[in-house]
């Protein structure tokens, strides 16, 4: 995985509460077989009629927005179906970060798997920076968003920022406790399937 | 120190605990599919690792498996090429596979239970946000993503953040137990503590209304934790989890010596501390029927659609929610519930498509025929179930009500398969999402009981089961 890096970027204001991955990303694009070439069909049913024509009224039809890394949210983003596709989708699609107050438990967990920074912020700050029209910057290293002479700090447990800023494979870090998991194995009463 | 149930189950799969960072935990059961695999897969032959343990692994397809005949070539060929990729897969990796003709095929959180797989006090994962339903078993049964998929393949373990406790009790006793099912229960539990009210927690359902529910109908309880936000939902195991999943296919050989341990361990301590706790009393609930796009839009059966400003109480976020639903689902605020007619009926899906489910459904639809307006369907939840569920006599009552009677899969709970809502059908659905598209694109999903569902296909509207029974 590719370390994560500073970022500025203008915000994508996407003011909508318990978007579901089954919106990001709809059913009929989990077939694919691969990790890349979501992007073109996130939010497919907001963004696109039923001819396929892109509705102007959807934030991302927005030429504003084309090179926004950064989409802010409201409350319960990712509640749903466990797809990572829904990540790899928003990923694909340009963005690096998600901000919203709360986020669904598989969802926030499936983004550091991926390189996406997913920052919880209360309503307030939410609030904030859905109004923000200029570039911010967002460094994950001191933990602040940046935007003129303001700042707002987030919180990040800070095992998943090394993670995330050092792009460390997961499994890789595992198999260095192949001991412990062994050892676990040994002593432990698992119960295979097929006795 | 007193212990809940979940902590318990967590202690004994710590592989690694250091302060302040995630734990290594251990998984004993990794159940797999077409959707969600291929990736994963495909990680571990590019950096030429192996399954660490095939023996605690199994697959099965059904997300995208068609529900009719199977004999006919598929149509669909990017659904074909998956099905297709997880054969290869588990066939390059050594995994066993339940597939497409196997009489073992079926959902798989309906398929686990069914063939002794799943078991109590274990670590169950699969990239399936519904492998909660499990918890049923006492077991800590969650939803992964692909990434993850792909680490307990290669490792067994996964690193997690300790989940908080969260209790829900249910007192009393459901005045009508036919008519008032476990789907009503958890319905209106998650009516009240909202679709993120559990985010952060597993939930643990206890109380005598719980240990009244038959082990199928605390699988639809512990199935729709993932609605409330829970990636896991449990409940303690008893007599009759023990029961259920005794003489099952894989049921380990020593399992009169598990039960024992179980017995000994698998309940939260008396006076154990909970983070959270809700307790409902079951007496006063009635069959729900969702009106909105989210799991907590439900109103009772006798109600009326409510205005957004009831629905939101005062929350800006929840009135904007509830107009968009409503304007989504073509709907009006004040109309009775049982005013709202339907034009399909889905009994399916891992949240209600067991035995006992179409047992139910059946005693509902028998002698009667389905409204001409409304067209009907039931997918089993597996093909054992359907075997069985043809061995009692069932398909007949239904095709003769001019249902129809299909293999099993997910089928429309989420439209992957050829089933699907066309724009604009109105569907009352046992299953357990009502987002917007999810049965097909521009489809209105409601939420409803089997038996619910049921009367509705007779009467084309929702009717007050409670009445036909």
């Amino acid at each position: 995985m590719k370390p994560f890096s500073k970022i500025i970027s203008i915000i994508t204001p996407f003011d909508k509460a318990n978007v579901d991955t089954d919106q990001i990303i709809p059913k009929q694009f989990l077939k694919l077989i691969v990790k890349s070439g979501f992007g073109k069909f996130l939010f497919y049913d907001w963004r696109f009629d039923h001819e396929g024509q892109p509705k102007n009224d959807f934030i991302l039809n927005d030429p504003t927005y084309k090179d926004s890394k950064i989409l802010v949210t409201n409350e319960n983003f990712g509640c749903g179906s466990s797809r990572e596709h829904a990540v790899w989708a928003l990923k694909d699609f340009g963005f690096n970060v998600i901000i919203s107050p709360s986020f669904a438990d598989i969802f926030y967990s499936n983004c550091f798997k991926n390189g996406v920074l997913p920052i919880i912020l209360d309503i307030k700050n939410i609030k904030k920076l859905l109004k923000i029209k200029d570039e911010v910057e967002l460094d994950l290293n001191s933990q602040k968003i940046i935007f003129g002479d303001e700042f707002i700090n987030f919180e990040i447990d800070s095992h998943r920022k090394i993670r995330l800023l050092e792009g460390l494979d997961d499994i890789d870090l595992t198999l260095n406790e192949n001991e412990k998991i062994q050892n676990f194995e040994k002593n432990s009463p698992i119960v295979s399937i097929f006795e | 120190m007193t212990k809940t149930l979940f902590e318990k189950i967590w202690n004994s799969h710590i592989v690694v605990e250091r302060e302040n960072e995630p734990s290594l935990i251990y998984i004993d059961r990794h159940l797999v599919h077409e959707v969600t695999s291929p990736q994963a897969f495909d990680g571990l032959r590019v950096n030429h690792r192996k399954v660490r343990r095939p023996d605690l692994t199994v697959a099965t397809i059904d997300h995208n498996v068609p529900t009719t005949d199977r004999s006919l070539p598929m149509i669909d060929e990017t659904s074909s090429t998956q099905i297709k990729t997880l054969e290869k897969n588990c066939k390059d990796f050594g995994i066993k596979l339940f597939g497409i003709n196997d009489p073992n095929q079926g959902i798989v959180h309906v398929i686990g239970p069914q063939l002794g797989i799943t078991l109590p006090g274990s670590t169950i994962v699969c990239g399936d946000s519904h492998t909660s339903t499990q918890g049923a078993f006492g077991a800590f049964a969650f939803g992964i993503g692909t990434s993850e998929v792909e680490h307990t393949l290669a490792t067994q373990t996964l690193w997690l953040e300790k989940p908080k406790t969260f209790e829900i009790l249910a007192t009393g006793k459901r005045k009508n137990s036919f008519a008032v099912t476990s789907k009503d229960i958890i319905l209106s539990i998650i009516k009240k503590i909202g679709t993120d009210g559990g985010t952060g927690h597993v939930l643990e359902y206890r109380g005598d209304a719980i240990s009244d529910l038959s082990m199928e109908q605390r699988m639809t309880i512990c199935n729709m934790s993932i609605e409330a936000g829970s990636r896991a939902g449990l409940i303690a195991p008893d007599e009759k989890t023990f029961d259920y999943l005794n003489n099952r296919q894989y049921t380990p050989k020593n399992y009169n010596d598990l039960i024992d341990d179980w017995k000994n361990n698998l309940m939260s301590d008396t006076n154990s501390k909970f983070d959270k706790s809700f307790t409902i009393d079951v007496e006063k609930i009635e069959p729900q029927v969702s009106w909105g796009t989210n799991p907590a839009m439900v109103s009772n059966i006798t109600g009326k659609i409510p205005t957004p400003e009831e629905f939101g109480q005062n929350n800006e976020i929840q009135i904007q929610s509830a107009k968009k639903a409503l304007a989504y689902m073509n709907l009006e605020s004040e109309t009775p519930i049982m005013e709202i007619p339907i034009d399909r009926v889905f009994i399916g899906s891992c949240t209600n498509a067991r035995l006992e489910d179409l047992i139910d459904a059946a005693t509902i639809v028998k002698g009667k025929v389905v409204n001409p307006n409304v067209s009907a369907m039931v997918v089993p939840g597996s093909q054992m179930v359907k075997l069985e569920a043809e061995k009692l006599g069932l398909d007949k009552i239904f095709k003769d009500a001019n249902f129809e009677w299909r293999e099993s899969g997910c089928s429309m709970c989420l439209g992957m398969n050829p089933d699907i809502l066309k724009p604009g059908e109105r569907c009352a659905s046992t299953s357990n999402r009502n987002f917007e598209g999810r049965q097909g694109s521009g489809g209105q999903t409601h939420l409803v009981s089997p038996v619910m569902a049921a009367s509705a296909a007779i009467a084309g509207h929702f009717v007050d089961v409670r009445e036909w029974s």
